[in-house]
C-alpha cells in the first residue's frame, strides 16, 4: 500500500500511523523511547516509530503489525506468542514482534541471551519475558 | 453434571490472542468518535503552592482550543471518594480531605491538575498549556510519612493536625505482645522501607467522555479494570447523574496490576465537560503524566520485631507502619496498608501473639493505592524478612526455621480452617509441601557446598527463601462491610443459551491480560459438556453485563467464576425439567453428562443443544414453565480465598562493583484448582518479574522539593528482558473447600512471594561472607550493595 499525506513537520511516524492512517496496532507506551511499543519496520530495519518525524518516513518502505500477516496467514513469531503464551495484555506485543522480526532477520539461530539483548529497547510487565523467550525461540525454529 | 473434563486443566491456547498478534485489539486509545476533541491538562510544578491567580484568556485564544476548565468551573462538583473507611483507634473516622476534579486554591502534589485544556487536535492542546498563566505560591512540603508526623512538618490539608489520617490497630493487645517479646530468647529487629513503586501498565491510561442530547446519555471509554465501579462512584457520588445514562466500556485494557482500579478525576473530567461543550472528548495520559498521577504502590516506613525461643519457635512479632497515602485518598488506599497488609501478618505461622499497628498519613505525594498484591507483598517482606534475619542471627537454617513453625496441613474440610490471631480465618493449606517441594527444585542440599566453592573461586552467591500466604478472591461483603468498606464484592455471571445451543456468558469480571475469554469459556464448556468454540465471554460494557465489581486481588476466576458456575446450574436444573417432559420421564430420573439428558439406565437421550432449543421454541414443553434458557447469578463468596506458596532465589553478586544477577528463581504456588496451568504459570512469571524489580532495580525517588527524580523510563528502573532468568515453576493443588471450582487465584502470588526471596539472598551472600548486614536500602543497586560489602 502507497499512502500520500500533507502532515504537520512536527507529526511524529507513530501518530501518523495511528490517527491518520488507523493503523492502530502500534502502539505508545510512552515519551522517551523506552517502552518499544511502537516498534516498526522502516526500509527494513527495526525502528520505534515515536523517535522518527512522520515527514522523515516520506518515502520509505515502512512495515507495522498489520503487514506482518498480510497475506492472511500469520508469521511464525506471531504463531509462537500464540504458542508460548508470550503474551497477557497485547499492548507490548506488536513492537515485541517487530523487534523479534528484526533480530532473526540477522540471527535466525539466537541463543537465549542474544534473545534477551534484543529485547532490551522493549519493556513487558505482564509476562515477565520468560514465554516470550520462548515464543522467539518457537518462531527460530519454524523459520 | 458433566463427568469428564475436556478442559479444565488443560493448556488450552488462549483465544484471545489474535486480535493482539495481529495489531487489532481494541484499546481506548484507538478509539476515534466522530467530533472528538482532544483534552490535556495544566498541572503544578509544585508539591505545595497557593494558587494565586489562574489566567486563561492567552490560551483561550490559541488555535483550535475548544474550551478550558478550571477549578472554579468544578467548584460545585463533589471530589473523587475513597471507597474505604478506616477509623481511628479511638473510633472516630478517618480524615477524608475533597479530592477535587481540579484545584482552585491549592495544589497539593507536583502533577496536581490545575487546568482542562481542550482543542481539536492533540498538539493543539499542548501548544495551549504554556499560554495558561499561573500565580503559584510555593510553600515547604513533605513527602517520607514518618516525617510528617512530626510536630512542625509542613500539613498537607489544613485541617488534618499533623497530617495523619487515621491510626489503626490489629491482633493481640499490645501490652501481651510487648511482655511475649521481652521473654523472648531471641529478638530480630528490622528498620526498613518498603519502597514507593510506579504500577507501570505499558498502556497509560485514556479516557473518552461522550454526550447524546437525544437521549441524555453519556458514555465512557476508560482504560479500567472495573467498568461498573466507575460508573457507580462517577454517577452517585461526584456527577450526580442518574446511573442508567451513563454507559462505562472498557474495552481492550493493556495491563492495570491495580493501577486502573481506581476512579480518577480525569475520567470524571472528560465525561462532565463532553456535555458541556456537546463533544466528545478524549484524553489519554503520557507517561510522564503516569508516573505523577496513576497511583502509586507500597511507601512504608516500618519497625519490625519477631522474638523467637531457644529452639527458634516464634513466640510474638511487632509491627509499626507508617503508610503513606499521598496528598488524596485514592479508591482503595485505605484498605491496603491496614485490611490487607495488618490481616496477613500471621502468615504460615503459628506465632501465638500479633500486633500490628498502622498510621495512614498524607503527603505531599500522588496518591498510593493497590498494586498487584496491594498490603499483602508488605505484609510478606515483613516476615519473611525476618525469617531470613532471624535464621542467620540464630544460626540455624532458614528452611529449617519454617518447618518449625509452620502451621500443620489442614484441608478446610475435615480438618477446620485456621484461625489466626489477626482476624483472618485460613480456608485450607500445605504450606510444608511446598517448601518441600522447593527444596527439591531447587537441590538445597547441594546449594551451601555450591557456595562454598563458588567462594574459593572469587564468587558470592546467596540463596533466599520466602514462603507466603495471601488473601484472595475478595471477598464476603458482610465482611469486607463490617471492616469499612462501601462497596459488596460480590460478582455476576450471566449465561445465556441461544436457542441454537451456542453461549453467551456475561461477567462482571474484567480481562486486562489474564485470558478470561479463555478459563472462563473453559469451565463453561465443560460444565455444560459443550465445544469451546460454542461459548462466547463478554466482558466490560456496563450496558452489556449486569452490574459486577471487576478485576483486583485476584478474584476472577475464585468470584466471578463461581457466578458463572451458579448460572450454569440453574440453566442444568431447568434443562432437567425440559428434557423429563419431552422425554416423558421424571425429572428425578433424568441426569447431565457431556452434553446430553439422559433417563437414568436408559440411552434415551436429548441433547444440550436439542434441550436448548426446546426452550426457545416451546411446542412441547412444562404448562408450568418459563420459555427460554438465560440464568443470572451473583455469588457472594463465603471467604477470602488462601493461595499459598514457596519461592526460592538465587542470586549472584559482583564483589567489584555490587551488581547483584538473579541466577536462579524456584517458585512453587499452591493456587487451589488450575484450570490452565499456561496461563496461571504466565501470571506467576509476571508477578515474580515485578517483585524481583521492586527488590533490584525500581523504586520512586522524591526530591527535596517533591519533584519525582526519575519520573520516565529513561530513569525509573523497569526490569528488561536481560535482567531475568527463565523461572523455574512447580505447583501444588490444594482446593479452596468453599467455592464450587476449588479455586484461589493466582494473580498476585508471584508479586507477593518474590520480593523478600531476592533481598534475602542477597543478604545471605553478604552473611557468607563475613559481611553481617541486616538490611540494604530497596532497591538493591550495585551502589548500595557495594557500600553495604565495602
Amino acid at each position: 500500500m502507497e499512502y500520500s499525506h500533507e502532515v504537520e513537520p512536527r507529526l511524529l511516524l507513530a501518530h501518523y500511523l495511528r490517527d491518520t492512517l488507523r493503523l492502530t496496532g502500534t502502539h505508545i507506551g510512552c515519551d522517551t523511547s523506552g517502552c518499544g511499543a511502537c516498534t516498526i519496520h522502516v526500509n527494513g530495519k527495526a525502528v520505534k516509530s515515536c523517535t522518527l518525524l512522520a515527514v522523515q518516513a516520506d518515502g520509505c518502505d515502512v512495515l507495522t503489525i498489520e503487514g506482518l500477516s498480510a497475506n492472511g496467514t500469520l508469521h511464525p513469531l506471531q504463531e509462537g506468542f500464540h504458542q508460548e503464551h508470550g503474551l497477557q495484555c497485547g499492548f507490548c506485543t506488536p513492537g515485541m514482534i517487530m523487534t523479534a522480526a528484526d533480530l532473526l532477520k540477522n540471527n535466525p539461530n539466537p541463543n537465549e541471551e542474544e534473545i534477551r539483548h534484543a529485547l532490551e529497547g522493549n519493556l513487558c510487565r505482564c509476562t515477565g519475558y520468560h514465554n516470550i523467550v520462548k515464543s522467539i525461540q518457537y518462531a527460530a525454529e519454524k523459520m | 453434571m458433566s463427568a469428564t473434563t475436556a478442559y479444565i486443566g488443560k493448556s488450552v491456547k488462549r483465544v484471545e490472542d489474535k486480535r493482539f498478534i495481529t495489531g487489532k485489539g481494541k484499546y481506548t486509545d484507538d478509539i476515534i468518535l466522530p467530533g472528538m476533541v482532544h483534552g490535556t491538562f495544566v498541572r503544578s510544578p509544585h508539591a505545595n503552592a497557593n494558587i494565586k491567580k489562574i489566567d486563561i484568556t492567552k490560551a483561550k485564544a490559541m488555535p483550535g482550543v475548544v474550551a478550558i476548565f478550571t477549578g472554579a468551573h468544578v467548584a460545585a462538583v463533589n471530589g473523587v471518594p475513597c471507597g474505604w473507611q478506616v477509623n481511628f483507634k479511638n473510633g472516630a473516622t478517618m480524615k477524608e480531605p475533597k479530592h477535587p476534579l481540579l484545584v482552585a486554591d491549592r495544589t497539593k502534589h507536583v502533577g496536581d491538575p490545575v487546568a482542562f485544556i481542550i482543542a481539536n487536535t492533540r498538539e493543539q492542546a499542548k501548544d495551549a498549556i504554556e499560554a495558561v498563566k499561573v500565580d503559584y505560591e510555593k510553600k515547604g512540603c513533605v513527602t517520607n510519612p514518618a516525617e510528617a508526623v512530626k510536630p512542625g512538618a509542613p500539613l498537607v490539608h489544613d485541617d488534618v493536625p499533623n497530617n495523619i489520617c487515621f491510626d489503626w490497630e490489629l491482633g493481640n493487645p499490645k501490652a501481651e505482645v510487648d511482655e511475649a517479646i521481652s521473654k523472648s530468647a531471641h529478638v530480630t529487629t528490622l528498620d526498613f522501607v518498603n519502597q514507593r513503586l510506579v504500577p507501570n501498565a505499558i498502556e497509560p491510561r485514556s479516557y473518552i467522555g461522550s454526550y447524546d442530547e437525544t437521549s441524555d446519555k453519556y458514555t465512557l471509554y476508560t482504560s479500567t479494570q472495573n467498568p461498573h465501579l466507575i460508573r457507580l462512584l462517577m454517577c452517585a457520588f461526584v456527577l450526580g447523574i442518574p446511573e442508567h445514562k451513563v454507559r462505562v466500556v472498557g474495552p481492550d485494557v493493556g495491563g492495570g496490576f491495580g493501577s486502573k482500579i481506581f476512579h480518577y478525576t480525569e475520567e470524571a473530567l472528560v465525561t462532565w465537560c463532553s456535555k458541556q461543550i456537546g463533544k466528545p472528548i478524549k484524553w489519554t495520559s503520557e507517561r510522564a503524566e503516569s508516573f505523577l498521577m496513576d497511583a502509586h504502590g507500597r511507601d512504608h516506613v516500618t519497625k519490625a520485631e519477631m522474638g523467637f525461643d531457644k529452639e527458634g519457635k516464634i513466640m510474638a512479632l511487632r509491627v509499626k507502619t507508617f503508610a503513606n497515602l499521598g496528598a488524596y485518598l485514592s479508591t482503595f488506599s485505605t484498605c491496603v496498608p491496614t485490611y490487607l497488609h495488618g490481616t496477613l501478618l500471621q502468615g504460615l505461622y503459628t506465632t501465638p501473639k500479633i500486633n500490628v499497628d498502622v498510621t495512614g498519613v498524607f503527603t505531599h505525594t500522588n496518591a498510593v493505592d493497590a498494586y498487584r498484591g496491594a498490603g499483602r507483598p508488605e505484609a510478606t517482606y515483613i516476615l519473611e524478612r525476618l525469617l531470613d534475619l532471624g535464621a542467620l542471627e540464630m544460626g540455624m537454617d532458614p528452611a529449617e526455621l519454617r518447618f518449625k513453625n509452620f502451621i500443620p496441613p489442614f484441608d478446610g474440610v475435615k480438618q477446620p480452617g485456621y484461625q489466626t490471631q489477626v482476624a483472618l480465618q485460613y480456608d485450607s493449606g500445605n504450606y510444608e509441601g511446598v517448601l518441600k517441594k522447593g527444596l527439591e527444585i531447587f537441590g538445597y542440599k547441594d546449594f551451601r557446598k555450591q557456595q562454598k566453592e563458588a567462594a574459593k573461586s572469587g564468587k558470592l552467591l546467596g540463596v533466599g527463601f520466602s514462603t507466603y500466604i495471601e488473601a484472595c478472591g475478595i471477598a464476603p461483603s458482610a465482611v469486607v462491610g463490617s471492616l469499612g468498606a462501601r462497596a459488596g464484592l460480590y460478582e455476576v455471571g450471566q449465561v445465556r443459551v441461544q436457542p441454537t445451543g451456542k453461549v453467551s456468558v456475561f461477567t462482571g469480571s474484567h480481562s486486562h491480560g489474564q485470558g478470561h475469554e479463555t478459563t472462563f469459556a473453559q469451565v463453561v464448556a465443560d460444565k455444560l459438556g459443550i465445544p469451546m468454540e460454542d461459548v462466547d465471554i463478554i466482558h466490560g460494557d456496563s450496558d452489556t453485563v449486569a452490574f459486577g465489581m471487576g478485576t483486583y486481588g485476584s478474584r476472577s476466576i475464585a468470584v466471578g467464576g463461581s457466578a458463572i458456575v451458579k448460572s450454569i446450574d440453574k440453566i442444568v436444573e431447568k434443562g432437567k425439567k425440559i428434557a423429563a417432559h419431552k422425554l416423558e420421564a421424571s425429572e428425578k430420573d433424568i441426569e447431565f453428562a457431556d452434553g446430553k439428558f439422559t433417563i437414568k439406565g436408559t440411552n434415551k437421550s436429548l441433547s444440550f443443544g436439542e434441550v436448548a432449543l426446546t426452550a426457545y421454541v416451546p411446542h412441547v414443553y412444562p404448562k408450568d414453565l418459563e420459555p427460554g434458557l438465560d440464568f443470572s447469578s451473583f455469588y457472594d463468596p463465603a471467604n477470602f480465598t488462601y493461595p499459598f506458596g514457596c519461592h526460592i532465589a538465587m542470586v549472584e553478586i559482583d564483589k567489584e562493583t555490587g551488581k547483584v544477577t538473579l541466577k536462579r528463581f524456584v517458585a512453587v504456588d499452591d493456587v487451589g484448582t488450575v484450570i490452565n496451568p499456561m496461563i496461571v504459570e504466565g501470571q506467576i512469571h509476571g508477578g515474580v518479574a515485578q517483585g524481583v524489580g521492586q527488590a533490584l532495580l525500581e523504586g520512586v525517588e522524591y526530591d527535596e522539593d517533591g519533584q519525582i527524580a526519575n519520573g520516565s523510563y529513561m530513569d525509573y528502573c523497569m526490569p528488561r528482558a536481560d535482567d531475568m532468568p527463565m523461572f523455574e515453576t512447580g505447583s501444588q493443588v490444594t482446593p479452596c473447600p468453599h467455592n464450587p471450582l476449588g479455586v484461589k487465584g493466582a494473580g498476585e502470588a508471584g508479586c507477593i512471594g518474590s520480593t523478600p526471596a531476592v533481598v534475602n539472598a542477597v543478604i545471605d551472600a553478604l552473611w557468607s561472607s563475613g559481611k553481617k548486614v541486616k538490611d540494604i536500602r530497596m532497591p538493591l543497586t550495585p551502589e548500595r550493595v557495594w557500600n553495604a560489602m565495602n
